[in-house]
């Protein structure tokens, strides 16, 4: 009975696709193999080419400030720490931290950051208030994820092997010896709330 | 200590800091910014003796101490000085940085002095398992130092209390 009723179904969408497949599975009668191939390389590397400079579009600081629970909550608290200003003048921007640099890892944030769209469009943060309220849950996705992949972001800069320890004061040089050298902690377990306000830390581990 | 980094201080201006007064210099712009020289040697108010119509460029922050050695106090019962840079320590109704290092059970894994048993008691005298909240923000007490030269002389010295409860001097 519900096989009959499926296969009706496929022969009305087969019947709709025939004309495409049929097209698609013959050879050409008109373009010459050369063009198709050199064609189909150009058609490619374009197609890739513009891919990644939308995604890369999406990554600028000016793109995530570009909303305002962004622009006056977490933007405007980065500004007074010292990934936005500093004697040298190297800056960190947003997805510096909180977007992977390598392509899968970057892709599967990106669909992630769909939910955000989700949340822009129905206005999940869209007042003080409510971002206040969401901060701890947001917060804690960010630890989880820092966490999970042994803080990845801030490594792409801050490399334990590359610490001059004898140049950091000696609480500091005494603390990353003992637990980030050992790989005993990583870099977000003791240094939540560097770039933002920190939410409501009763009861979380710190350190 | 203090007093003899101050003498020294006080020294040193007296020898390297003579007629560095605030007289116009021929063949300066009178528009020309007066920098402050002799910041450690006279207090007047907030313009150090600029003249009035004078911009004044301020002198150079000073550097916050960060060597992370307890420093000597200076009399009984003052709230330790803080030996490092506190920049950007969350210090909020939602979070206490200082507490992750000097609470008492997280003293000993960081190295760090915990805070004194008082710190724990409310004013009813009853004690809590975290800070209470009357000693929460720390830096009501306690406080960084800096490099900046002391603006007057100071030989304060305060009383030493001998084993027997007397003043010594």
């Amino acid at each position: 009975m519900i096989g009959a009723r499926i296969r009706a179904i496929w022969n009305g969408v087969w019947s709709w696709l025939r004309p495409f497949w049929s097209a698609l599975s013959s050879p050409s009668v008109h373009f010459s193999l050369g063009f198709l191939t050199l064609g189909g390389f150009i058609a490619g590397i374009m197609f890739w080419g513009g891919f990644n400079t939308a995604m890369e579009a999406t990554n600028t600081e000016q793109f995530c400030t570009g909303c305002h629970e962004m622009h006056d909550n977490v933007f405007a608290e980065l500004k007074t720490t010292i990934h936005y200003n500093n004697r040298s003048g190297v800056r960190a921007v947003c997805s510096d931290c909180h977007v992977p640099h390598n392509w899968t890892d970057k892709m599967a944030r990106k669909m992630q950051a769909s939910k955000e769209v989700w949340g822009k469009i129905f206005g999940t943060v869209n007042t003080r208030e409510k971002f206040l309220d969401k901060r701890l849950e947001l917060a804690k996705h960010e630890w989880a994820r820092l966490k999970a992949n042994d803080s990845l972001e801030c490594r792409n800069c801050h490399q334990y092997d590359s610490m001059d320890l004898t140049r950091q004061s000696r609480r500091a040089a005494q603390i990353h010896q003992r637990y980030l050298g050992t790989g005993k902690n990583t870099c977000i377990d003791c240094h939540k709330g560097i770039a933002h306000q920190l939410p409501n830390m009763t009861r979380i581990p710190q350190g | 200590m203090r007093s003899a980094i101050s003498s020294l201080l006080a020294l040193t201006l007296a020898l390297g800091g003579c007629g560095s007064g605030h007289e116009e210099v021929p063949g300066k712009s009178p528009d020309d910014p007066v920098v402050i020289t002799n910041a450690g040697q006279q207090i007047d108010a907030m313009r150090r003796g600029v003249p009035i119509d004078k911009e004044a460029s301020p002198p150079p922050m000073a550097r916050v101490e960060n060597f992370d050695r307890p420093r000597p106090v200076n009399y009984e019962m003052q709230p330790p000085t803080i030996p490092h840079a506190i920049d950007n320590y969350q210090l909020t109704v939602n979070t206490n940085r200082c507490m992750l290092c000097h609470t008492r059970s997280n003293a000993v894994k960081f190295q760090a002095p915990p805070v004194s048993e008082n710190h724990y008691v409310t004013r009813e005298g009853k004690v809590l398992e975290q800070i209470s909240s009357r000693r929460y923000f720390c830096v009501q007490c306690h406080v960084v130092q800096t490099d900046a030269p002391p603006l007057v002389d100071n030989n304060f010295k305060g009383i030493e209390i001998s084993s027997t409860g007397e003043a010594a001097r």
